[in-house]
């Protein structure tokens, strides 16, 4: 076992600003208010921060910016950018880092204003040109809604999975955002209505699909022995995983199985848990159909059994399998890379300060992160113990 | 000294991206095939991505194909098409369109026959249910 291994890292102080509509203020700007925030709830200063992790869908030199932006020195940084799932794949990196010494304390922080600030067609037109994909986009997928339309319909095709499972998904995140007063979106949410709800791409409708809103989150990770000095409720990273097998959707060996499989793997077998292990699961859901997915990859059912899975009521309020207690991207909010969200709220129904959408005896925690077109998987399994 | 101005013109290009997009225009679907482990593959590319091996040649598949999977994109202006994955009957899997029915018509698993399409962007691999009409 490496000195980065189980529970070698713990999360202190965590922070949320800006979410839903930033009222105006830029993306570094409310970045930089969760980022004190959790800084200031890691019983630290932005001084004693000497590694910072973070990244941007359009710029390149984010960790300079936001360093600079921060009057941090950092003896380490990293900005490397893998879509949705980044911000669990760098408490990978963070491990890393700490345990060879390149550093103590390590900010990672994401934000980002598509709401306030609706990207042009032009940069949208810079953005598919910065990213070329000659053999996709001559097709004009609607993407990324298209690339996740075409796993649904093939997991649907070949096991069975309905629209209306689909649909389940998004009603349980509403309900539990229906509970948590951070949520961008709270009104009643049926099935019905998601099934009857703007087709975008076949299978999926609008409400199969993530919001559009601002936000930035922040967190602060150290080594577990320094930790338990800083901070009343150390949240310790027990295990880590990530894999990426493809970047496009047409060039994924099987739609209906991600590298989750992996990354979930070697997640588990770094913590030493299995899934029945896990109290409460955030999974990142761009699209109704990505816990399902998820659920499968990680080991939670069979392959082909996610939508029976998830049905009747089970991953909403009050059932069996509490998932994407903050209302998910679905519901909370979605501002381009969510995965940083992901922990924070894993973080806080392991601190008990999930308010009324607290999980009774949320101890051991999984997170999951995707990015791109199910391309990136990002695994980490988090716990107010070790 | 004589300067040559032919030394001067960029050397005729060795990439797959040109080399599949230039045989389109002349009406030619072709993808590169792995002279050491004999296997298709597409996107096209300069090394092969099941064993490493730069020697490749080039060669037309059949045309034929299945979908894979399948999805309309639904436009407020009604002219909703279309976006599939096909995988050819040589193994590869690529991304394209079917064309010539209605787009809810088109099911996995149908069978599919390529064609060269002229759009404005230039041309276009599609596919259309094999034998005509699904």
């Amino acid at each position: 076992m490496s000195a980065a291994g189980r529970g070698s890292i713990a999360i202190l102080g965590t922070a949320l600003a800006g979410l839903g509509h930033a009222g105006g203020a830029t993306e570094q700007e409310i970045i930089a208010r969760a980022s004190v925030q959790a800084v200031a709830r890691s019983g630290l200063k932005m001084q004693d921060i000497d590694g910072i992790i973070t990244s941007s869908l359009t710029s390149p030199w984010w960790v300079m910016r936001m360093a600079e932006y921060l009057g941090i020195r950092p003896r380490f940084s990293d900005s490397t950018m893998f879509g949705g799932s980044s911000f669990i794949a760098d408490l990978k990196i963070a491990a890393m880092a700490i345990a060879a010494g390149e550093c103590d304390n390590v900010l990672i922080c994401y934000g980002s204003t598509p709401r306030s600030v609706p990207s042009s067609s032009r940069i949208n037109q810079m953005r598919a040109e910065l990213d070329p994909q000659p053999y996709e986009h001559p097709y004009k997928p609607f993407n990324p809604v298209s690339s996740y339309a075409l796993a649904a319909a093939r997991h649907m095709h070949q096991y069975g999975t309905t629209r209306r499972q689909l649909a389940e998904v998004a009603v349980a995140a509403r309900q539990w955002a229906q509970l948590n007063p951070e949520a961008f979106s709270r009104g009643p949410l049926s099935v019905d209505d998601v099934l009857g709800a703007k087709m975008i791409s076949d299978p999926l409708t609008v409400r199969d699909c993530c919001l559009v809103t601002d936000g930035a989150g922040a967190f602060v990770v150290t080594s577990a022995k320094r930790a338990r000095d800083l901070h009343r409720q150390p949240a310790y990273v027990l295990g880590t995983g990530h894999a990426h097998w493809h970047r496009q959707i047409s060039c994924m060996p099987d739609v209906t199985v991600t590298p989750a499989v992996d990354s979930g793997k070697a997640a588990f077998a770094q913590a030493g848990l299995t899934p029945s292990d896990i109290d409460v699961v955030q999974l990142y859901d761009a699209f109704t159909i990505n816990p399902i997915l998820f659920l499968e990859d990680l080991g939670f059912c069979k392959k082909g059994e996610g939508g029976a899975f998830i049905e009747g009521g089970r991953i909403g309020p009050g059932g069996d399998f509490p998932l994407n207690t903050n209302g998910g991207g679905l519901s909370f909010g979605h501002p381009g890379m969510y995965s940083i969200f992901l922990v924070i709220e894993a973080v806080t129904q392991l601190r008990r300060e999930a308010g009324e959408r607290q999980v009774a005896g949320a101890d051991v925690a999984l997170v999951h992160g995707n990015g791109g077109v199910l391309s990136s998987q990002a695994t980490a399994i988090l716990s107010n113990h070790l | 000294m004589v300067v040559d101005v032919s030394e001067k013109k960029a050397p005729e290009s060795t990439g797959a991206d040109s080399r599949y997009f230039g045989r389109l225009a002349e009406g030619v679907f072709e993808i590169p095939v792995c002279d050491s482990c004999s296997r298709w593959h597409f996107f096209p590319r300069v090394c092969c991505p099941f064993c490493g091996s730069e020697a490749l040649h080039w060669a037309a598949p059949s045309g034929r194909g299945t979908v894979y999977s399948t999805t309309v994109v639904r436009r407020p202006d009604g002219g909703d098409y279309t976006v599939c994955l096909i995988d050819l009957q040589e193994g590869p899997r690529m991304m394209s369109r079917v064309v010539d029915m209605p787009p809810d018509a088109v099911r996995i698993g149908l069978p599919v026959q390529a064609r060269i399409d002229t759009m404005q962007e230039g041309p276009l691999l599609v596919f259309v249910a094999e034998g005509g009409a699904a």
